[in-house]
């Protein structure tokens, strides 16, 4: 919304004041300005109202004419113009010769061989509108030789407030509010707005008007008549043009005029159309012809204005093309109302139209305001066209007014919540200022806050801290740290054991942290061949590949592997990040944190890739809980997974997730030369686990003694069991040294490192643990390498 | 004798001359000291001389021993020492100047800044938190006194779930889980609740260099007895002077948010410029960086804390975009988009 700081001194003295730091305060204490100020008419001078005197056409061109202008002093300056609109006798906004229009400085200039003393100015040309369709046309009786700006208000500071940052004020969609926050910053008193005294009307006949539904909450109209004037004064057309709207003709521009003004939508009927005044809904949908020439569907939800039982307009939002004033218009109706404002809000979303009007009306409107606005548009009204005529007397229903709102409250909550010291006396200034009444009484405040702030803005006694906090100025504040009691903060285990994953893989194992979305990325799955599992899904995703969730990260890291495969022939990535695995009983996700790693190498075996990628695992098991982990052979669930060397991952008989290798259909459609494996684990079921303690163990000053044995056997759990089984302390180290395979099987050979604390340990005194774990091993058919 | 004993000395001393390895050395001492050496056979003959001539003889065969012997170390010596400038030599100069092999891991860009402002944050008192990504409407709306139907709904375009939950459109969303978890401590021990929850957020929109649909934010809330708008704007200053490493000046501006009354807008100082004004902000001197304000009295009724008795402030920093002031990332998409060039390049903590 653009705002004009003439408009806004026509309600606050601002003689003195700088006007820029003023908008600046604005900025910081009410609504943000964005950051170009327009400096209006500061680039124009030497521009006069002038008469043209005579006009011959030009004797080498068609389109331009010799004029001579009447520029004052006394003289008469030749002009060669090229507008459509010259006529004797017209007066115009002249240029002389060394005035300055934006970049430009008037010389004398030869056209078509005549020296042209100056230029006939287009509205657009100083500023004031668009229109560049011949010269400005000035119908005011000015003394020729009168500086254009002694005599128009072109002269102008124009700020443009967001409107999204005043979505919470509906008092501040209008240069009124504006101006009151002007006046409370520059501590000046708010002048009135001039009205028209209505009452004068009273004993006229009512309009026959009547709301018949909840969501009008107020309905307030009038009937004139006789209005002859087309065309507002131009002032007024340069404020709406300065704030982004267009001179259309009076009865338009006054309603718009008072919208910006006011902030009050107001809407103009073709009386013979609107004689009998309905507000209401209708049970059927059908089509409706708004005043822009558009078809729209009007469902049962949409508030629409009616004559007896044809629609006329939509509530709030448009007017319709039937109803609207014509060249024949005689009488018209104005109509100046407050609907509720979710209504109005939904129908624009339903309609996908938003207006000037609708914007407005969606803030919740002081109701309050609709008979004022009447009166300001009356007042303008006559003043522009003497002899326009009120017909009817003010018609006015209230269904409901809007709920008043007292607050208590006291100094110390004041103090509480600033946390500085603002006196009794600044606080009471400050609410009037803003239009509270307040009562004060010893250190207990009574406010009322006024209709305009009543609506939905300020409710509660927080919202009073915001009203004293804004105006004394935040830049204001002494700041100083809170006195709160200091206690020890706990670390959060999920947490600390994420951030020691990351360092880890990216430390020691040199993998890369990625991030992703959280749902299935349908396209790119289809392309690998991964199957789209079912899972809940958004039901407004704009994008139908992003419409699944997954519940699982693997996929996206082979997504992501297939993307940067040629960065290097050997890297691994990670993520912990959420999946959802379908709803739980309770109708709730089952979320879960996971961290997912994905190993791709061109140069390592299967094999050696396989054991990188469970020697990660095993070392985060360590490293963070100072434990084993254990795995168990399992079938696949997806297509991605390949059905040999798929594990679940155990740590201390909690179930972490699981690692395996990427199917070959897979792989192939990622790189056809590559190996793929990844493994996922649940980030809380590992956090879960309880972390094994350090427990010293003083290492013997005697020397140990190595025991390898080699066993026949496919895979080393058994021995492995079998020598936790033997419970012999003097065991220090279980490591697998060497693995053989040939025609008679594999063989698994395990160095069993020995060591006593108080004496050497000789051969004999171990070889009874190890025939004990030998036996052991005969018993379930292991024997031992021959 | 003596006549012989006198050759092999001199004999000696022309054969050592000539030596080069250590090999040929321990050759010539064998041939000459060892026990079939040339000068211990002509002792073995002592015995056939006169009594006389013995000890003289003797004196001169252990001097010339002697001779031998300290001429064997002395060339050994000399063997090891060129042996030594050998090895020396033989060390070829490495190019120093070439490149090294870089290629480590990498953090996500916005690991790195979540731990900084954690580091900041628990510096000062605050616990860490971590939320859910899916949650309920109560959560991420209702609980933040954004009733339904209330235009902060259409102001972030949310993703629904087929089950009436959504993906959280901002970390408030974790607000009310906070509260009631520290509740009791606050009410009945006095531990003032002092938390920060960084976390993934999702709004439905379309994305381009500056939009994203996923990116992170950080939610900080403080409530105690007496929290107040001039502790907001002390924390807010102390802790983005800390996260930009420089003093920085910060601004409030009013602004809304339904789960904060006052809300305020705030600004810093143009990092840049540091406030005279530049092309990045805009020539303003001021960036806009956060929303914050004292917590809304219905948003601490709904953590289960009296708002008359407590009070506190909430903000949210764009983690998000703190990343990519930090790092000059000027395509908000690279952050998610799995490359490894781009991502690669993050890695270290600063």
């Amino acid at each position: 919304m653009f705002l004009s700081m003439n408009w806004i001194a026509d309600f606050v003295d601002l003689t003195g004041l700088d006007r820029l730091d003023l908008i600046h305060r604005f900025s910081l204490s009410t609504a943000e300005v964005e950051n170009e100020i327009l400096m209006k008419g500061s680039d124009l001078s030497g521009v006069v109202v002038a008469e043209i005197k005579s006009v011959e056409p030009h004797p080498e061109s068609r389109k331009l004419h010799l004029l001579k202008v009447d520029a004052g002093g006394g003289t008469l300056t030749d002009v060669v113009c090229g507008a459509p609109n010259v006529r004797v006798g017209m007066k115009t906004a002249f240029a002389k010769v060394g005035a300055r229009l934006g970049e430009i400085t008037i010389a004398p200039r030869p056209l078509a061989g005549y020296v042209s003393n100056g230029m006939c100015c287009s509205e657009r040309e100083i500023g004031i509108s668009d229109d560049h369709s011949g010269i400005m046309d000035i119908t005011d009786d000015i003394p020729n030789g009168t500086d254009i700006k002694d005599v128009y208000a072109i002269d102008d500071i124009v700020f443009e407030v967001d409107n999204k940052s005043l979505t919470n004020r509906p008092d501040l969609w209008g240069h009124y509010g504006i101006a009151r926050e002007f006046a409370a910053l520059a501590g000046r008193p708010l002048k009135p707005i001039p009205a028209a005294d209505l009452s004068a009307y009273d004993s006229l006949p009512k309009v026959d008007m009547k709301i018949e539904d909840p969501l009008c909450q107020r309905y307030s109209c009038l009937q004139v008549e006789n209005i002859s004037v087309s065309v507002s004064p131009v002032n007024m057309r340069i404020r709406l043009f300065y704030c982004g709207m267009r001179a259309i003709n009076l009865l338009a521009d006054l309603t718009n005029y008072l919208m910006l003004e006011m902030g009050q939508p107001m809407h103009a009927f073709d009386s013979r159309k609107v004689e009998k005044i309905r507000i209401k809904r209708f049970q059927k949908p059908f089509v409706f012809q708004t005043l822009d020439g558009v078809n729209r569907n009007i469902d049962e939800n949409t508030l629409m204005i009616c004559n007896g039982d044809s629609p006329v307009a939509i509530a709030g939002i448009m007017g319709g093309l039937d109803s609207e004033i014509v060249g024949d218009t005689t009488t018209l109706t104005l109509e100046s109302a407050t609907f509720d404002a979710v209504s109005i809000r939904k129908s624009t979303v339903r309609l996908a139209h938003r207006t000037d009007a609708s914007m407005r009306y969606e803030k919740c409107l002081d109701p309050e305001m609709t008979v004022p606005a009447i009166a300001r548009f009356v007042q303008l009204l006559t003043s522009i066209d003497k002899g326009a005529k009120v017909v009817s007397s003010l018609t006015d229903e209230y269904a409901f007014r809007y709920n008043k709102v007292t607050l208590d409250f006291d100094k110390p909550f004041v103090d509480r919540y600033t946390g500085i010291e603002i006196g009794n006396e600044t606080i009471v200034k400050t609410l009037e200022s803003l239009g509270f009444e307040v009562s004060l009484n010893g250190d207990s405040f009574k406010v009322t806050v006024p209709s305009w702030r009543a609506t939905k803005d300020v409710t509660i006694k927080a919202d009073i801290i915001e009203e004293i906090t804004r105006i004394y100025g935040y830049d204001n504040f002494d700041v100083h740290t809170s006195l709160a009691p200091l206690y020890p903060v706990r670390p959060y285990e999920e947490k600390t054991v994420e951030d020691k994953i990351k360092d880890i893989l990216v430390k020691r194992y040199s993998l890369h942290e990625l991030h992703s979305y959280i749902w299935v990325y349908y396209d790119e799955y289809k392309s690998l061949g991964i199957e789209i599992p079912e899972n809940i899904k958004l039901v407004n995703a704009t994008n139908p590949n992003i419409e699944t969730i997954r519940r699982s990260i693997v996929p996206t890291q082979l997504v992501q592997v297939r993307s940067n495969v040629g960065f290097a022939p050997d890297f691994g990535v990670f993520e912990i990040g959420r999946t959802v695995n379908g709803v739980k009983d309770d109708g709730l996700c089952d979320e879960h944190k996971k961290l997912c790693v994905t190993l791709y190498s061109k140069t390592k075996s299967i094999e050696t890739l396989y054991f990188n990628l469970s020697e990660i695992l095993c070392v985060i098991a360590s490293d963070i809980k100072h434990r084993d982990l254990s795995f168990k052979s399992v079938e696949p669930v997806y297509n991605y997974e390949h059905p040999r060397n798929l594990n679940e991952i155990y740590c201390n008989g909690e179930l972490l997730g699981k690692m395996g290798i990427v199917f070959p259909s897979v792989t192939k459609k990622i790189d056809k030369k590559a190996n793929i494996v990844f493994a996922e684990i649940d980030i809380p079921a590992f956090a879960s686990v309880e972390r094994a303690p350090i427990v010293y163990d003083e290492p013997s000053k005697f020397p140990g003694i190595d025991i390898d044995i080699s066993f026949v056997s496919d895979i080393f759990a058994p021995i492995g069991e079998a020598i936790k089984a033997a419970k012999c302390s003097l065991i220090k180290n279980v490591q697998v040294i060497d693995t053989y395979s040939d025609e008679t099987g594999k063989s698994i050979t395990t160095r069993l490192t020995f060591s006593h604390p108080e004496k050497t340990l000789t051969r004999d005194e171990v070889m009874d643990v190890v025939n004990g774990i030998i036996e052991n091993l005969r018993k379930s058919g292991i024997e031992l390498k021959q | 004798m003596r006549e012989k004993l006198e050759a092999i000395r001199q004999n000696a001393e022309a054969e050592l001359s000539k030596i080069t390895s250590a090999e040929q050395i321990e050759n010539f001492r064998v041939a000459v000291l060892g026990k079939k050496g040339e000068l211990t056979s002509i002792l073995k003959t002592m015995g056939k001389l006169s009594a006389e001539e013995r000890p003289v003889i003797g004196q001169l065969a252990n001097d010339v021993r002697t001779f031998i012997e300290d001429k064997i170390t002395e060339k050994t010596n000399e063997i090891k020492e060129k042996e030594t400038q050998r090895e020396i030599d033989s060390m070829p100069i490495f190019d120093i100047s070439a490149p090294s092999d870089l290629s480590r891991g990498s953090y996500h860009p916005i690991t790195l800044v979540q731990r900084e402002c954690e580091r900041i944050f628990k510096s000062m008192g605050f616990t860490v938190e971590d939320y859910s990504e899916v949650v309920t409407d109560y959560e991420c709306f209702e609980s933040l006194n954004i009733p339904k139907h209330h235009p902060a709904r259409d102001m972030q375009d949310t993703y629904y779930l087929e089950n009436g939950q959504l993906l959280k459109s901002q970390t408030s969303a974790a607000q009310n889980a906070i509260y009631k978890k520290y509740k009791d401590a606050l009410i009945n021990d006095g531990v003032p609740i002092k938390a920060i929850f960084p976390g993934r957020c999702f709004r439905n929109e379309a994305t381009d260099a500056c939009h994203e649909n996923t990116f992170f934010q950080m939610e900080g809330v403080m409530v105690d007895k007496n929290i107040s708008i001039s502790n907001l704007i002390y924390f807010m200053k102390t802790m983005l002077s800390e996260v930009f490493r420089k003093d920085i000046k910060v601004r409030l501006r009013p602004g809304f948010f339904p789960f904060v009354e006052p809300g305020f807008e705030l600004d810093i100082s143009c990092l840049i410029c540091g406030g005279e004004g530049c092309p990045s902000c805009k020539h303003s001197g001021w960036l806009e960086l956060c929303p914050c304000g004292m917590i809304h009295p219905e948003v601490l009724k709904a953590g289960g804390i009296d708002p008359e008795e407590y009070t506190g402030f909430a903000f949210g920093l764009g983690l998000t975009r703190l990343a990519m002031m930090k790092y000059g990332v000027k395509d908000i998409r690279d952050l998610n988009s799995g490359s490894l060039k781009s991502l690669s390049q993050f890695t270290d903590d600063e």
